[in-house]
């Protein structure tokens, strides 16, 4: 009997269409959100992620209209989030049909925002998740899409919105995303080692030895990856049964 | 046959709505005792805090209702803190009283392992349920809570092992209960619902 390590797609989503991101240069087009879960469900996926890119408020209405669609196709738990800045929003996308809201740049700027979600809807609800880049000595949490740095050292941004009831930590190397360089399984571990809820790496995945290594040196509970899975360069099946014939502890029945 | 759902005012009412239907079910959301009246079997779902579950059924006047209900023998199926509400308290929400149906107290976690346990786990079977009936000894089920029943009360069907053993099913006569997400469990999850509602059939 063992907690499986889970692997999550994440549909990054701008204008109702999941996209691929190029180093927020372009966008290029990778299907139809609810398409797109109604396969990873029927693949073994453990969970999705969907996150509003845009993060506009003139595209709220058709992100939630995203989440209410994406919903009905699932069977497995749904998390969702991307320009969160008050209580209103998190509900409203938890009313949508997501089990669980992430919060990045607005907690960063107002960290009572993990408190306020989690009272209401309790610390399995709250995801934060956090952009990191390294530093000489550390790594740096950013935001706004990676774009300005905080000042803040990561592990002790973490600590602080765990003990503020954040459930679970979405971790990505802003240095590894998009790069096909495998996770920062160094960051995972540290971060890791730090709080005491899971942390979902993501960020620089590309083979199925970089979950591998995600999971037994990076110590991640769950890896995330987007493009890879939408392009079909991987199965999420050929996946996870790679993994448990190495030993990691993998969900493989539907 | 109608479904009764607890309607307390949060929770993963949609998702359990969802799945029950595509099951076939019919189902009814409750927020007045007098549905409860005619209600031939009860779904208490339920994600969150336990103050504001205890909270959401008094305000209601559901409290009482359900009681009657557990009473009168009416199948009712508690998910999660639907589950945790059955028991007389939780150590969530001390002072608060729970529905009662059974003595024990609600735990936290221990502090040895991650919590919020979430994720995907096995459970180990005592004895023969009806809710896990044909689903296979490695299954695997959607855990998303800090809280638990214990394991060692005669109720319990089947513990999962988080730091400790906790309840992860339990069946005592009409009332039935599951820590996992069933609505968020695959394939493997729609067959505990489907088992429920052959039971109450």
């Amino acid at each position: 009997m063992t907690l499986a390590r889970r692997i999550i797609p994440c549909l990054d989503v701008d204008a109702g269409r999941v996209v691929k991101g190029i180093e927020f240069e372009g966008l290029r087009d990778m299907g139809d959100p609810a398409e797109l879960a109604a396969r990873y469900n029927r693949e073994g996926a453990d969970e999705l992620v969907v996150l509003d890119i845009s993060a506009s408020v003139e595209g709220r209405a058709t992100f939630l209209d995203t989440i209410r669609r994406v919903a009905e196709q699932l069977s497995i738990p749904l998390t969702a989030g991307g320009g969160i800045r008050t209580m209103e929003d998190g509900q409203a996308v938890l009313r949508a049909g997501a089990d669980k809201v992430t919060v990045n740049t607005a907690a960063i700027r107002r960290p009572q925002l993990i408190s306020e979600l989690a009272q209401q809807f309790g610390s399995q609800a709250v995801v934060l998740s956090v952009d990191v880049k390294r530093t000489p000595v550390s790594w740096e949490a950013y935001v706004r899409g990676g774009r300005d740095a905080t000042g803040l050292d990561a592990a002790k941004w973490a600590a602080e919105a765990v003990s503020r009831g954040a459930g679970e930590i979405l971790l990505t190397s802003i240095d590894r995303d998009g790069t096909c360089t495998g996770f920062d399984c160094e960051l995972t571990a540290k971060i890791a080692a730090t709080v005491p809820v899971p942390v979902i790496a993501s960020g620089g995945a590309n083979t199925f030895e970089d979950f591998r290594e995600v999971f037994t040196r990076g110590k991640a509970d769950a890896g995330l990856a987007a493009s890879i899975f939408h392009s079909e360069t991987h199965s999420i099946l050929a996946l996870k049964r790679f993994l448990a014939e190495r030993g990691v502890p993998i969900r493989l029945n539907r | 046959m109608k479904i009764a759902i607890i309607d307390y005012g949060a929770g993963n009412l949609p998702s359990v709505e969802r799945a029950l239907a595509s099951l076939g079910a019919e189902t009814e959301r409750v927020v007045r005792p007098e549905q409860l009246d005619s209600a031939k079997a009860i779904v208490l779902p339920g994600v969150g805090h336990f103050a504001a579950f205890v909270a959401g059924l008094r305000e209601r006047n559901l409290t009482s209702s359900l009681s009657k209900a557990f009473d009168a023998g009416v199948p009712i199926l508690g998910i999660c803190l639907g589950l945790q509400a059955m028991y007389a308290s939780s150590e969530e929400a001390p002072g608060d009283r729970g529905l009662g149906f059974f003595h024990e107290a609600v735990q936290a976690l221990p502090t040895n392992v991650k919590s919020p346990h979430i994720g995907w786990n096995q459970v180990e079977r005592s004895r023969e349920g009806r809710l896990l009936r044909d689903i296979p000894q490695d299954a695997y089920f959607y855990f998303a809570h800090s809280f638990a029943a214990p394991g060692s009360s005669e109720e319990v069907v089947a513990v999962c092992n988080h730091g400790v053993p906790f309840a992860a099913v339990i069946e005592s006569r009409n009332l039935m209960g599951v820590q996992f997400h069933p609505e968020k469990s695959g394939e493997t999850g729609a067959k505990v619902l489907r088992n429920f509602l052959e039971s109450v059939q």
